[in-house]
């Protein structure tokens, strides 16, 4: 942040300046990336645990032997934690964004090198501190992703309460710092730094996405990190702002008149905006894939703008819908339900216009594509349960069952992960130089898209049954006995789905190094990134700087020499 | 030796904001007008600059509206009394020691009126940085009054003055833990110090920079920046102290 | 591939359907008064958001198959949208939403805006890690005092709860493990709980509340039917929260009257 000459700095030599402590955008980008990469195979490989424990509870697993019910819900949080924090608010944002931002909008690199460099290696020593609970004496936390308070608050609440909680804890205020230095730096670059002629109208809409993303970290994380201050404080020095008079298993605990609603307000202010956080970037790239691979510009930008706004506006506006049953006042509860219902029609509006967009197109099925259309299919399914637990009478009987974890995995765990799918397999020609293999990428899609949709979509009707969220086994309530075959089903489906991930991670790092060398403009597409080399040099234009002249997404334009009008090209008749 | 002003020429890779293509390139790297001293791009690096730290100063102020709304919640808040089967509200405040935070508040926006010298200081020897190389122009030999200096003694004094502040407290019985409102004492006036701490730490840096030679331009955008911070800390510490005295 | 697509998401959404509308798996039967209104309310979402996903689906299946582009096709329809279509879809998709909450709210509503009934069966609800304990109020209608101070959960039932013996109010009230009511008369339970936040869950009366510490929270619910429905702890409070379960028993109001008494005389 401090002292920097120009963005004109010359490429780096030597191995740590360019390759671990680099300043340059691009390779930052990458280390996000590789991050989220080692951390979703970590959250997949808890998530099979937890699968397979619930339909064989008694199984002695090699290694871990016996999985204790303390042990389940420990594999639950991180799980939870991890997905959400170092896979979906990094690869999206941090990787993509931090590649592709100053490169879409033509500038050398973002406005703060260093910032961006520190901002990766804090979010890589807070993933550290989060494997660490593993390995402390009480194991890793039990209280959930949510972290509820006096659950978490209390050393005493269960084992992994002790340190396991403490880092925990530690992990996500790290993590909150190290998005809120990310955040500054996408919101300076993309407010100062565009080329000329590249008006705020005239970004990808990909650019959007990181940019309303990262007003609302900007505007969230802050109050997670108090939020974690203050549960630090209570677990450890003896305050009481979450946890009232009480006992556990006879001993008092010595707080008194703290409130557990309070935390969950500070949570789900954060944790609302934080799963659109999770989405938004997704849709960038689904917008911008679809319009590519349609050669049609995409329908309604501005409206998708607009969406996009309103989605982040009313994203500060409905937390309360976490909270139905949480002895909150109804009335809240009323008024909640109101704006989150207000905030399915942007949504739609998004949905109605990649409709739109595919709408007379002339479609290119490439790997991209394939995973933009399964983005859009999944936005909808999982989208559509959302109606039915807005409704706080309609959460009465849905609420901690297993419909919530269907709602969220189908938009978070997989449309938002096809998102990332789309966009890896989309700008991997931009920034390795070569092709992936499309077979293996059509095995890929194929195996992941009915394999998801197996083993999320049957939660709702789980959830509609009554199986309740967060139990370490089925065995013990008798109305949850025949609900076991559908869960055996999905497990089965879990392993598989899981394994064909491996189809994708071969073909990512084989393509790498033997895939077939990639021209500057693979998918014929219009924006920035594709009018410099491949893969780019170290300030993204080798001393030019790009002027623009027209919208990104000018495909098809009547009377054009081809099917696409970069968006460099002399302007056209119907430029925006 | 005379070292002009060079003019940017026409292709040099500066940005600008998204301004329409067919106008030239400003001179300057289109920072508004401000003179070029010498560093390319100088004006663009200081609008970014001030741009980061608005950005920047929002999470902070997200922070304390959450500590804020914990504390308006936690004043208010029923809770059930198993001893009576009633509903009670149990927040006592804490008699703060109300002459100590007047005299540190003195102090903080003395700092603020220094700093802001501080300011104003370096950027006129930036501003004249180019004037006073030309050989045989000589402005006299400025006295420079050390403003940032004395706003590093002032901070100090600062946090030294909210040390017996706690002090005091902790003497009369009240400490994080002794009730809901003491926690928010300390929460709301430690974490406030600690970002104070990190504007010292910057302003160090930029006395270091000196120190070290650093180019005149970089240490304008350091002590500029900083000084927007600081200023923040002060109007942050009046609505803290306000919050405190008054909201119970 | 267009061709693969369109049958692939047509078959993943009609499989989804069919189980929907098959109800193979489906809200258990419900046994309150709530149920009618809360099943409506619940088949008109389910079949508008239905509706929606289907149309959705196909139309999604159905482009990527029609507008499939040939090689030697020519060029897509250059169109950067359609500003009358966007207000028309807009505007319906903000009724049908915001509509579909607004007729179900007078559900919630009566649920949750009133207090219970005067002649309400009273019954205190406690969750602690990992069991649940109910409490009656005896003839003299009053609860007694509970102090944290007193609880001892090795011991079960008053000492679980921490009755205060000294309380001449707690003298007659019924602490079991098992919560019995009688059909057709509202049941106000006040929930608490001594440690974590718990959640009381009885799926066939569409009742769930969850029970924090600190709080007294007061809730109501009307069963319809006699027998026997398991209670579910719907709130993560430990490693025992899957074991957290407990029974409630509908009975007529004789039956409830003699069994009350009974836990009456075996306190003297």
């Amino acid at each position: 942040m401090v002292a920097q000459e120009s963005h004109a700095h010359s490429a780096p030599q030597g191995f740590i300046r360019k390759y671990v402590f680099s300043l340059d955008h691009k390779v930052i980008g990458l280390q996000y990336y590789f991050l989220a990469l080692t951390a979703v195979f970590v959250g997949m490989a808890l998530s099979l645990l937890m699968r397979i424990h619930l339909i064989w509870p008694m199984a002695i697993l090699p290694l871990l032997g016996e999985i204790k019910p303390e042990t389940y819900l420990s594999l639950v949080t991180m799980h939870g934690t991890i997905m959400v924090f170092f896979v979906l608010t990094t690869a999206p944002q941090g990787g993509f964004g931090n590649y592709f931002l100053p490169i879409q909008i033509g500038a050398p690199d973002m406005a703060f090198p260093v910032l961006n460099m520190l901002s990766f290696w804090t979010t890589f020593l807070a993933y550290l501190v989060m494997l660490a609970a593993f390995f402390v004496v009480g194991g890793a936390p039990l209280h959930g992703w949510t972290g509820y308070a006096p659950l978490s608050a209390l050393q005493s609440a269960g084992p992994g309460e002790g340190l396991g909680a403490d880092l925990w804890i530690t992990s996500i205020a790290l993590f909150c710092v190290a998005s809120l230095m990310g955040a500054l730096n996408f919101i300076t670059t993309t407010l100062d730094m565009r080329a000329r002629g590249m008006s705020m109208w005239r970004m990808p809409l990909t650019c959007w996405s990181w940019f309303i993303t990262a007003i609302l970290g900007l505007l969230a994380f802050g109050v997670l990190l108090s939020a974690g201050i203050l549960l630090l404080m209570d677990r450890n020095i003896g305050t009481s702002f979450f946890v009232p008079l009480g006992t556990v298993n006879g001993q008092l605990t010595g707080h008194k008149g703290g409130s557990p609603l309070l935390w969950q307000h500070l949570f789900w202010f954060f944790g609302h905006p934080e799963v659109y956080i999770a989405i938004l970037p997704g849709m960038g790239v689904a917008s911008q894939v679809l319009s590519t691979f349609s050669r049609k510009p995409i329908f309604g930008y501005k409206a998708m703008v607009y969406a996009m706004l309103s989605i982040g506006l009313l994203g500060f506006m409905v937390w309360g819908h976490h909270m139905f049953m949480s002895g909150m006042s109804p009335y809240s509860a009323f008024a909640f339900s109101v704006m989150t219902m207000a905030i399915g029609v942007p949504s739609a509006i998004k949905t109605f216009n990649w409709l739109g967009t595919l709408h007379k197109g002339r479609i290119r099925f490439h790997s991209p594509m394939l995973f933009a259309i399964g983005f859009v299919s999944l936005f909808v399914s999982g989208g559509l349960s959302g109606p039915f637990l807005a409704q706080p009478a309609l959460d009465i009987p849905l609420h901690d069952t297993a419909f919530v974890p269907g709602h969220f995995h189908l938009i978070m765990g997989v449309a938002a992960i096809f998102g990332i799918f789309a966009a890896t397999y989309y700008w991997f020609p931009k920034m390795f130089g070569r092709m992936m293999n499309e077979r293996l990428a059509r095995i890929h899609f194929f195996f992941t898209l009915i394999g998801t949709y197996a083993v999320f979509m049957p939660m709702h009707y789980l959830g509609l049954a009554g199986q309740p969220r967060r139990y370490s086994q089925l065995t013990e309530l008798k109305y949850l006995h025949p609900l076991l075959p559908l869960n055996t089903f999905m497990t089965y489906a879990a392993i598989i789905t899981v394994a064909a991930q491996l189809i994708f991670l071969f073909n990512l790092f084989w393509s790498m190094f033997k895939g077939p060398k990639a021209s500057d403009n693979p998918w014929e597409a219009t924006t920035l990134e594709w009018t410099t080399a491949t893969p780019p040099p170290h300030d993204n234009f080798a001393g030019r700087t790009p002027v623009v002249n027209n919208g990104p997404y000018e495909y098809s334009v009547p009377g054009a020499p081809r099917d696409y009008v970069m968006q460099t090209d002399p302007a056209t008749v119907a430029a925006h | 030796m005379a070292s002009f002003t060079p003019t940017v020429p026409a292709h040099h890779p500066t940005t600008s904001r998204g301004k329409r293509a067919d106008l030239p390139p400003v001179a300057g790297g289109g920072d508004g007008g401000r003179p070029d001293p010498g560093s390319p791009d100088y004006g663009g690096r200081l609008r970014r600059a001030r741009l980061g730290m608005a950005v920047a100063l929002t999470p902070i102020a997200m922070l304390f509206v959450a500590f804020t709304s914990a504390y308006i919640v936690r004043q208010g808040l029923p809770t059930f009394d198993p001893n009576t089967n009633k509903v009670v509200h149990d927040w006592i405040p804490v008699p703060l020691p109300t002459i100590l935070f007047l005299i540190n508040t003195c102090v903080l926006l003395l700092s603020s009126v220094t700093i802001e010298f501080a300011r104003r200081q370096l950027a006129r020897q930036v501003a004249l940085e180019p004037v006073q190389s030309i050989p045989g122009v000589s402005l006299g030999r400025e006295r420079k009054f050390p403003w940032l200096a004395l706003t590093i003694v002032l901070g100090f004094s600062f946090l030294g003055g909210q040390w017996l502040a706690w002090s005091d407290l902790a003497e009369r019985g009240f400490y994080v833990a002794t009730g809901p409102s003491s926690s928010f004492v300390y929460l709301l006036t430690g974490t406030h110090a600690v970002h104070l701490f990190g504007g010292i730490i910057a302003l160090l840096v930029a006395g270091l920079s000196v120190v070290l030679n650093r180019p005149l331009p970089s240490r304008r955008i350091v002590v500029d920046v900083t000084a927007w911070y600081w200023h923040f800390m002060a109007l942050l510490w009046i609505y803290i102290l306000a919050l405190l005295e008054f909201a119970h | 591939m267009g061709l693969v697509l369109l049958c692939v998401i047509w078959l993943i959404t009609i499989a989804s359907t069919y189980f929907f509308i098959a109800k193979t798996w489906w809200l258990p039967a419900g046994a309150s008064a709530a149920t009618a209104a809360i099943d409506h309310q619940f088949i008109v979402t389910f079949i508008l958001m239905g509706v929606i996903f289907v149309a959705a689906q196909f139309a999604l299946g159905y482009f990527v198959w029609r507008y499939r582009g040939e090689p030697s096709a020519s060029r897509a329809d250059y169109s950067h949208g359609n500003l009358t279509l966007e207000i028309i879809w807009t505007t319906l998709t903000a009724i049908l939403f915001i509509g579909l909450n607004l007729v179900g709210s007078p559900i919630w509503a009566a649920e949750r805006f009133r207090p219970a009934a005067d002649n309400a069966t009273r019954v205190e609800v406690t969750g602690m890690q990992f069991a649940w304990y109910f409490r009656y109020p005896g003839p003299d209608g009053k609860f007694g005092i509970a102090k944290p101070e007193l609880e001892d959960p090795s011991a079960g039932g008053e000492a679980a709860l921490g009755l205060d013996p000294s309380d001449p109010a707690s003298k007659d009230d019924v602490v079991t493990g098992i919560m019995e009511v009688p059909v057709n008369r509202e049941v106000e339970v006040i929930l608490r709980a001594h440690d974590v936040i718990h959640s009381f869950f009885v799926p066939a009366m569409r009742f769930k509340q969850d029970a924090v510490p600190g709080l007294a929270i007061h809730m109501h619910f009307t069963p319809t039917e006699t027998g026997d429905f398991e209670i579910a702890c719907a709130e993560l409070c430990g490693l025992g929260h899957y074991k957290m379960h407990g029974m409630l028993k509908v009975v007529s109001q004789d039956e409830f009257d003699k069994w009350l008494a009974a836990r009456e005389a075996e306190k003297q």
